[in-house]
């Protein structure tokens, strides 16, 4: 994706996360500016489905060629889902990081969690300092 | 595209289909996709003794034989000599590789590593059937223990990073006779990667110590870290910056004030030899980088070998065996044993004694040398780094690639290109790419973590004048060529005998094997 | 200035001017005063490329090596014949003298090699994955052990006492540093105990490691030793001599995760124990926690085929303190000549070479055993080493019948007193053979013994050994 874009319908973790509520489950992924960072993905480990993750520990690591970078979880829950078509093609985050290139899916253990995040405004203010 | 420089200027102008040079045109096969079926270039020796059945269960016996190739010794040869010039290398050119000490490799060492009292001696042999080679390695050890300023040594690492592993369990061992169990080790976060992956091997955990404005350890940072769970510091000095901590002594004692143990990266050692002693600084444990400072060759990425020295309080636990020297009797001459017989080592970091080639070679360097010549060999390595610094210090570089910290670089710098990104839109990477194209390898990039874009650049004490005025023209020329089209240091190298690689797709789909086609035949009878 | 540096009067004035100092001594400014050495190094003078040359050849020529005597002397390195386009081909200055190949485009000669390397070990040992090295045997094991680790997590690892003693040891000191417990498995008749094994593997169990052959010569049945492992959830793993390659079935096909060795014994000198390569081979699902460097193909901007090292991020320049190992410098210009030499040998020529060592170890044997008083410490199957028990008292006199054969007028060294490293076999003496053993050298290594063995018994002083003259 060439140009930085930050969704308004989702909510942001200070270590370039991102949360897409949907009832009571939430779809992750990492921002424009993580994947931008980190450069082309080439590798993607994820945990497995029924795995608990806690708000703010990493519970994935993405790698590109020269890096590797722990994603956090911006909130706590159970794993359902876990994006399938990363292992054959990771470089989706890059090019589609908040639709194609989402990480996991989890039902959230305490939607109340939701309050620590930021909306669009806060993180990219955040990116700019 | 024109010739690949030899130096001594920039190449062609302008992107654009390069007709390719012999070396780019050459088709690239492995060996295994050469040769035919039977042909051999090793012919077995007789069977001379009676054929004797059923030596090996059948359930035991390879029934396909591994698929290697089948070449002929023209063939053989051919293809690794051909093989061996798409390498640059230290004997064609200049490598100001920081932190990698890429000095001249004398061939007198291999002349003398290939004698056969050296090269075809068992590491079995008794003792009694070994004594030169005792006495050599007894010799290194004295030479690197007064070298380091620490009494004793053990030569068994097989690498720096070995060495590393060592100090970190000697430490261990240390505190754990002590009744003692800690659980972190500091490490700055200038450091090389194989010292927090080698404390983590160790079963610590790793702790960074913050680095202060003029380069050197963050002390109130490390006053606040080093505790009583602390075992060990591990440090470089001059550190990876190239930068000498004028605080050393003082970091000395904060460390040992807590009772804990002070490594020394030995990666650096060729800033200070004859100069001023890792051991008078205060550190416990060194290793040295024979690879580096003691110039065996690096070979493409190994052997290496990494000796340490330590402090008395530290021998009890040194790695078994140990070298010992006895005095004649009668007057004769004295005898060197290895000495198995240590209750408190923590044992074996490897097989036998250690990479005694690469001691052979280091021995030969120290007796060339001696004493007033690894002095010069220092002095002059710092002398040659501050000089290619104050030469791109010039206008037209030092405004795109500024130095990190603004003081006497040691033995090597570091180089910023952050500048450079934001107003030429060229990165260092593309700098180290087209600095191929004049005929360099380029220096260290992106290390130490620390600085952005970061050029880390050693050349070592011999090197030339001229070489290092000519590539500091190099690297004002590209940075010239970038101002008018960025776009020619993005795409270099294009001299080379490849172009930049695709390195994300090696990752995402490894091959890291020629796939070869199912047998063609069974294994012919012998 | 020496014969390596090159800075004469002119050079430093004009280099010091450039800088804005006045001497050299102002650049070590930074050093404190009382951290100066104010002192020579207490080394000797430095000496001409001549005067080195003669104090190294002194040196040497008071080592008894395998061109002096005829040496069975093995347990982990072998006196193999290195040919010599070996020779000229690492010393060429472009195999000899590059650096590790980062910048890939300047290095496609030491990657190929890398990458045919990492194919000639796949096909060894029958697995999918190869780095390009590591140290060498023994602590190729305990990397190994590492491995496990990462795997399962798990804390114990179960190792027959037929590894290697230097591997066992090795293993022993990296364990006690990450925190696992190492347990032995004794040997019954020459080969790992089968019994105990099953026994000693559990859940608990990170790895299961042996050696093939054992140290003792003999081959285990890996098939029946990798089994527990498997049932268990262990990583098992294989300490392979790779001459023996040439004739024992791929560790792959019978249920080995990991496979590893000490590489000597293919293309490279006896150098008094190192430098010399580890190889380290896997199952495909252990590729990201493999130790080392790894080559790997893909095609450049124009669309050729080249080599760069790749999955750096296992590595300890971008993984740090999560690496899977903390190798850097590696044994990149011996696994070259362990290349040159797997394809100087060729498909045919290994197994040929196995074979004669098979006949030769196995008439050997029957020489040596058929001396009075001296029996075979075990009779498994061998493929180039065994193990006998002379009939003398104890180490010491074991040490005593070797001197006497090393000595004039045999020459002949006859292998490891095994009381050295296995205090269990106070008698026991270990034999090796390489193709560089003819029948001839094995009657001679007979009638050796068979005078020094008189000799003992009949309670002479042994002459005193001298080692032969230059």
């Amino acid at each position: 994706m060439a140009d930085a874009t930050y969704p308004e319908d989702l909510l942001y973790h200070p270590e370039h996360d991102w949360a897409r509520v949907e009832g009571d489950t939430a779809a992750f992924g990492i921002t424009w500016f993580a994947q931008d960072a980190l450069g082309e993905v080439v590798f993607v480990d994820l945990p497995e489905v029924g795995t608990t993750v806690n708000q703010n520990e990493p519970y994935a690591e993405v790698e590109s060629v020269k890096a590797v970078s722990d994603v956090y979880a911006p909130l706590s829950g159970e794993v359902t889902e876990v994006n399938p078509a990363l292992g054959e093609t990771p470089e989706r985050i890059n090019d589609d990081p908040y639709g194609d290139g989402w990480l996991v899916k989890v039902r959230m253990t305490d939607p109340a969690e939701r309050e620590h995040l930021m909306d669009v405004a806060r993180y990219t203010a955040t990116l700019t300092s | 595209m024109s010739e690949a420089g030899s130096g001594s200027g920039a190449p062609g102008p302008g992107p654009g289909p390069t007709p390719g040079t012999p070396l780019q045109r050459e088709p690239v096969r492995t060996i295994f996709e050469k040769g035919a079926p039977g042909r051999r270039a090793f012919v077995c020796p007789e069977l001379d003794v009676p054929v004797r059945e059923g030596l090996l269960p059948d359930r035991f016996r390879r029934t396909d034989p591994a698929r290697l190739p089948e070449v002929s010794e023209p063939e053989l040869v051919r293809h690794y000599v051909r093989l061996s010039r798409r390498n640059f290398d230290l004997d064609s050119g200049f490598y100001p590789l920081g932190s990698c000490t890429m000095k001249h490799n004398p061939r007198l060492h291999e002349r003398v590593a290939a004698l056969p009292g050296h090269a075809r001696l068992h590491p079995l042999q008794h003792p009694s059937r070994a004594q030169g080679a005792l006495e050599l390695m007894w010799r290194l050890e004295r030479a690197l223990a007064e070298i380091a300023g620490l009494p004793h040594v053990s030569l068994q690492p097989s690498a720096g990073s070995h060495g590393e592993l060592a100090g970190v369990l000697l430490t261990r061992a240390y505190h754990e006779d002590r009744g003692e169990r800690r659980h972190k080790v500091l490490t700055p976060d200038t450091a090389h990667g194989t010292n927090p992956a080698t404390v983590t091997m160790a079963g610590y955990e790793v702790v960074k110590v913050g680095t202060a404005p003029d380069g050197g350890v963050d002390l109130d940072d490390l006053r606040a870290r080093a505790d009583t769970d602390v075992a060990c510091l591990m440090l470089t000095n001059p550190n990876t910056l190239g930068l000498f901590d004028r605080n050393i002594e003082q970091i000395a004692s904060i460390v040992h004030g807590v009772g804990a143990t002070l490594y020394y990266d030995g990666a650096n050692l060729n800033a200070v030899m004859g100069i001023s002693r890792p051991g008078d600084m205060g550190f416990d444990i060194v290793h040295f980088n024979l690879h580096k400072s003691f110039t065996q060759p690096h070979g493409g990425g190994g052997p290496g070998s990494g000796p340490i020295a330590v402090s008395e309080r530290i021998e009890p636990y040194l790695m078994a065996p140990v070298i010992r020297r006895l005095e004649g009797h009668n007057g004769g001459e004295p005898r060197f044993e290895l000495d198995h017989d240590r209750p408190q080592s923590i044992g074996r970091l490897r097989g036998f004694q250690g990479n005694y080639g690469c001691f052979v070679r280091a021995y030969a360097y120290i007796c060339s040398l001696g004493a007033d010549g690894l002095r010069d060999a220092s002095e002059t390595a710092v002398l040659n780094a501050n000089y290619l610094l104050a030469r791109l210090r010039r206008e037209g570089v030092a405004n795109y690639l500024p130095v990190a910290y603004d003081r006497l670089c040691m033995h090597e710098f570091v180089l910023s290109g952050a500048p450079m990104k934001r107003e030429l839109g060229i990165r260092t990477l593309d700098v180290a790419k087209r600095l191929l194209d004049h005929g360099f390898h380029p220096p260290t990039v992106y290390f130490p973590l620390l600085v952005e874009e970061a050029l880390l650049v050693e050349p070592t004490e011999t090197e030339t004048r001229e070489t290092l005025d000519a590539f500091a023209d190099a690297v004002a020329a590209i940075l010239r060529e970038a101002a008018a089209d960025p776009d020619i240091a993005r795409q270099a190298p294009y001299t080379t005998p490849v172009r930049r690689l695709d390195e994300a797709a090696a990752a995402k789909r490894p091959v890291i094997r020629q796939p070869l086609p199912p047998d063609r035949e069974s294994s012919a009878a012998p | 200035m020496s014969r390596y540096t090159a800075v004469t009067d002119p050079d430093r004035r004009h280099m010091l001017d450039a800088i804005g100092v006045s001497s050299v001594e102002d650049l070590f400014a930074d050093i404190p005063g009382g951290l100066r050495l104010g002192r020579a190094l207490d080394l000797p003078a430095g000496l001409s490329e001549q005067d080195v040359y003669g104090h190294l050849r002194d040196l040497a020529a008071r080592n008894v090596d395998a061109e002096q005597e005829i040496t069975f002397l093995g347990a982990g390195m072998y006196d193999h014949y290195v040919p010599a386009v070996i020779d000229m081909l690492l010393q060429r200055s472009e195999f000899l003298t590059p650096y590790t190949p980062y910048q890939p485009e300047v290095s496609q000669g030491t990657l190929q090699v890398m990458f045919e390397y990492q194919t000639a070990i796949c096909e060894l040992t029958g697995l999918a994955v190869s780095n390009a090295s590591v140290y060498e045997g023994p602590s190729a094991v305990a990397s190994a052990g590492y491995l496990a680790r990462l795997a399962n997590d798990r804390a114990r690892f179960v190792v027959s006492a037929g590894v290697h003693p230097h591997s066992l040891q090795t293993l022993r000191t990296y364990a006690h540093g990450f925190g696992a417990e190492v347990v032995e498995v004794p040997l019954a008749g020459g080969v790992t105990d089968a019994r105990r094994w099953g026994e000693a593997i559990d859940g608990d169990v990170s790895a299961a490691i042996f050696q093939q052959p054992n140290f003792l010569g003999a081959v285990e049945d890996v098939e029946a030793l990798a089994a527990p492992g498997r049932g268990a959830g262990a990583v098992v793993v294989g300490a392979y001599d790779p001459i023996a390659l040439g004739v024992l079935r791929p560790p792959g096909e019978l249920g080995v995760d990991v496979v590893v060795g000490e590489g000597q014994p293919l293309g490279n000198r006896l150098d008094f124990g190192g430098p010399s390569f580890g190889f380290f081979a896997a199952a495909e699902e252990h590729l990201r926690r493999m130790p080392g460097r790894i080559a790997g193909e893909t095609v450049d901007a124009d669309g050729r085929r080249g080599f760069v090292l790749t999955l750096q991020t296992r590595e300890q320049h971008i993984r740090r303190e999560r690496a899977t190992s903390n190798i850097c410098t590696a044994q990149a210009l011996n696994a070259l000549a362990g290349m040159i030499y797997l394809a100087w040998l060729g498909r045919r020529g290994l197994p040929e070479l196995a074979e004669l060592l098979l006949q030769r170890t196995a008439y050997a044997r029957d020489t040596i055993t058929a001396l009075p008083g001296v029996t075979a410490l075990h009779d498994q199957p061998c493929v180039r080493e065994f193990a006998v028990r002379l009939p003398v008292d104890g180490l010491a006199g074991v040490e005593r019948v070797v001197d006497r054969c090393a000595g004039p007028p045999h020459r002949v060294n006859p292998g490891l007193p095994l009381g050295r490293v296995l205090p269990d076999h106070p008698d026991g003496l270990l034999i090796a053979l390489t193709e560089r053993r003819s029948r001839a050298d094995i009657d001679r290594l007979a009638q050796a013994l068979q005078v020094a063995l008189a000799a003992e018994q009949g309670g002479e002083a042994p002459a005193p050994t001298v080692p032969a003259p230059a």
